[in-house]
């Protein structure tokens, strides 16, 4: 089969490799139809997530047909129509039992590894290093889905790929990390980010009743996607000074809830910019972390701040005074994805939401490579890229290329 | 998830743990602590050991940062092997100043000397850089005697005890834990039934029982070894205890026991093995599997963790024999030495 390979920082290759086979009794294998990259994915690809090796199978938010179940698989058949969550989660133990999937203690074959960096292991994630497992990625034609009596979920043929691929992953992170702002009637959530995880969270926000939501980015395209689909109020830091405008905007108390969407590589200007810039490059420190320092101090006394953006190792520097003394809840996590599937998939099926809106470009899997560079430069205002790992290689020029695989809302 | 609560480099102030006892109740129970000397870990570095760390810093920041001046100093020539020296280096002394099980890293420092005293005698070879390399050699000579004596000091304090009952010397005790959701009957019904054991003990080949006290062990010992032992069941209390001794020496001597216990408010079974055993290879070995990660220690962690893996989810997560692309030689080495998966 066709798989985008990781060979090194902006090293891809999307190359032949063996077909995936059923290693355990609970597996299942699945012709993939639709795959997308993650934010998080631009991590892997920058070089900054540790325990990657050459010839990693990069993806994790995927979805498609069954075409072959293990022994032990007895709610899937050959034919069904899965989209597939990104942490894989065994059901049975302590932290599945509790719908907190991405805690999975069984699913981490590398779980030791994890241990040493973080003091215990959170569950196995697809295509998402060796600390998490090792397991191969779904930017590839087919991938198997350890626990598949467990993670994926049937969706009706009705409902196009685009509508529910984001179910992988992007779609519950921006619900999680909306929801566990604990949003009250009036309450103001600010939004650090407006990729896909952030635009899910200011969808989010909205849906879970935020009186306003205020998103802050600095690239006009997706600031104006979150006014578009969520009427989110905007603030671009390259033009204003973020701290100040949101004391304005809500009577000096700052926002109720602060979610910081943009995880470790966040910028930053002046000179808290280039020190982070300067330490991460020295490996003295490895996440760099403005979003998540100014939404601390620009949170409310006892609000919420909340994290979906993907840090890995150290930060430094981290107000944490303002956590104390504000009395700050500090909330985050890998999304449980497993718990979030079913409900969500009812929001789609009602036309509460519509998440294909996020998607600015359709590729296919062989443009893998060109794809990764366009989302991290976000170049042609690229939020979302879809893979298709079926389509032929489109032979016009790469300028056609944009203009037909663009999707216009 | 799992707890270790000891390191066998904890050895110098074990004195007061005397005997094998399995674990007596109310003596380490789910919340009665730790037992005093066996448990106790290091309480700091000595000042020797302390200094080894901290010279292992200096030197290594000084070689990643300016080799081609240490490469001067000391009379080599490869400033890309003195930048992998001073990575070692520094690897060294982190793990001395961090870690409270010293030995593997001082014995880590021995290895690196070795290497180091045979480049500087080729170096002593070369015309012109004799003066340098020469005096190089004896301060990394007097270093070298250091190491060894601060590596032996800590792994020898612990050799020579023996647990009562067992036949061989049996030198390190430890003991882990992990939490299962499954109940205490259930998780000793399937640890009683040997057979079950080489489905979780990774390097257990198999265990045949020969009476209902005794039975046959065979696993694979370090290097494609293997090694072959009979124990004895010394203690079997259903849904609570099994406690065992090694009878023959076999140079895989160990006494132990596993004991389940019911976790408060329904959350499963705490499941604690201790274990006591003599290492292959005496001190020496047992530093040298513990950096490669075959130590016992790693190993029960390891497979207490698949055991609760096969009780609760009824298989062994696995990515052995799924696609990949091109691996690098390190990616080829650490997965077929099942160092990561």
């Amino acid at each position: 089969m066709k798989a985008n390979v990781w060979y090194g920082k902006e090293q891809l290759k999307v190359e032949s490799v063996p077909d995936p086979k059923i290693l355990n009794p609970r597996d299942a294998i699945v012709r993939i139809t639709s795959t997308a990259i993650c934010g998080s994915d631009l991590h892997i690809y920058d070089g900054y997530i540790p325990g990657m090796l050459p010839g990693d199978i990069l993806g994790h938010e995927f979805m498609g047909e069954v075409v072959e179940v293990g022994p032990e698989v007895r709610n899937l058949k050959i034919g069904d129509r899965v989209v597939n969550p990104f942490p894989i989660a065994c059901g049975a133990c302590f932290f599945c039992q509790q719908s907190l999937h991405s805690l999975c203690e069984n699913s981490n074959p590398n779980a030791w590894l994890a241990e040493k960096l973080w003091g215990h292991s959170p569950a196995g994630l697809f295509g998402y290093s060796h600390l998490l497992g090792g397991f191969a990625g779904g930017q590839a034609q087919y991938a198997r889905i350890p626990f598949a009596d467990v993670g994926p979920i049937k969706v009706p043929e009705d409902l196009s790929d685009e509508q529910v691929l984001f179910l992988s992953d992007v779609f519950p992170t921006g619900y999680m990390a909306a929801e566990q702002c604990n949003i009250r009637p009036g309450d103001t959530v600010a939004v650090w980010g407006c990729g896909p995880v952030g635009l899910f969270a200011i969808k989010s926000a909205r849906l879970l009743g935020a009186e306003r939501v205020i998103a802050i980015d600095r690239f006009p395209a997706r600031l104006r996607k979150a006014s578009q689909w969520a009427d989110a109020e905007t603030l671009n830091y390259e033009q204003v000074d973020v701290r100040e405008a949101l004391e304005v905007m809500t009577g000096g108390r700052g926002p109720d809830a602060c979610i910081d969407a943009v995880g470790m590589e966040g910028h930053a200007h002046g000179a808290f910019g280039t020190y982070d810039k300067l330490k991460q490059a020295l490996w003295l420190e490895s996440d760099r972390p403005p979003a998540l320092r100014q939404a601390l101090m620009a949170c409310r006394n006892g609000g919420t701040v909340s994290i979906p953006g993907v840090y890995g190792g150290f930060v430094d520097k981290i107000p944490f005074g303002a956590v104390v003394n504000k009395a700050l809840t500090v909330r985050s996590g890998q999304t449980h994805v497993q718990r979030y599937l079913r409900p969500l998939l009812e929001l789609i099926e009602k036309g509460s939401i519509d998440p294909g809106f996020v998607v600015t470009h359709r590729l296919a899997l062989e443009e893998a490579p060109r794809a990764y560079r366009m989302f991290r430069d976000k170049e042609d205002s690229c939020i979302k890229v879809v893979l298709q790992p079926w389509a032929d290689v489109p032979t016009v020029e790469p300028e056609k290329v944009h203009e037909t695989g663009r999707i216009l809302h | 998830m799992a707890t270790d609560v000891t390191q066998p480099g904890s050895g110098r102030s074990r004195s007061q743990h005397s005997a094998f006892s399995g674990i007596e109740p109310g003596g380490l129970g789910a919340h009665a602590g730790f037992r005093g000397g066996g448990l106790a870990r290091r309480d700091t570095a000595d000042s020797l050991e302390r200094g080894l760390g901290w010279f292992s810093m200096c030197l290594g920041a000084a070689a990643v940062a300016a080799p081609r001046w240490v490469c001067w100093l000391s009379g080599l020539r490869s400033p890309t092997v003195m930048r992998l020296v001073g990575t070692r280096e520094l690897t060294a002394g982190i793990g001395i100043l961090t870690q409270s099980d010293l030995a593997p890293w001082l014995w880590s420092r021995v290895v690196g000397d070795t290497f180091d005293l045979a480049a500087l005698s080729i170096a002593l070879g070369r015309r012109g850089r004799r003066g340098r390399a020469a005096v190089a050699l004896a301060a990394v000579a007097g270093v070298t005697a250091l190491d060894l004596f601060a590596a032996t000091r800590l792994t020898g304090s612990r050799a020579g005890r023996t647990a009562p009952g067992v036949s061989g010397r049996t030198d390190i005790y430890l003991e882990r834990s992990i939490a299962v959701s499954k109940s205490p009957e259930e998780c000793y019904r399937f640890w009683r039934s040997f057979e079950n054991l080489p489905r979780f003990m990774q390097t257990l080949e198999s265990v045949q029982q020969l009476d209902e006290r005794r039975a046959r062990w065979v696993a694979k010992g370090p290097m494609a070894t293997r090694l072959e032992w009979t124990s004895e069941i010394t203690a079997d209390r259903p849904g609570e205890e099994l406690a065992w001794r090694t009878l023959d020496d076999s140079g895989a001597a160990n006494a132990g026991s596993v004991r389940f216990e019911a976790a408060p408010a329904g959350r499963g079974t705490i499941v604690r093995v201790s274990l006591h055993y003599s290492p292959r290879g005496g001190a020496l070995g047992a530093g040298l599997v513990r950096l490669l990660g075959h130590d016992p220690q790693s190993r029960i962690r390891e497979d207490l963790r698949r055991f609760k893996q096969v009780m609760e989810t009824g298989e062994i997560p696995t990515t052995r024999g799924q696609p990949s692309g091109r691996r690098s030689l390190f990616g080829r080495v650490t997965r077929q030495w099942g160092l990561m998966s």
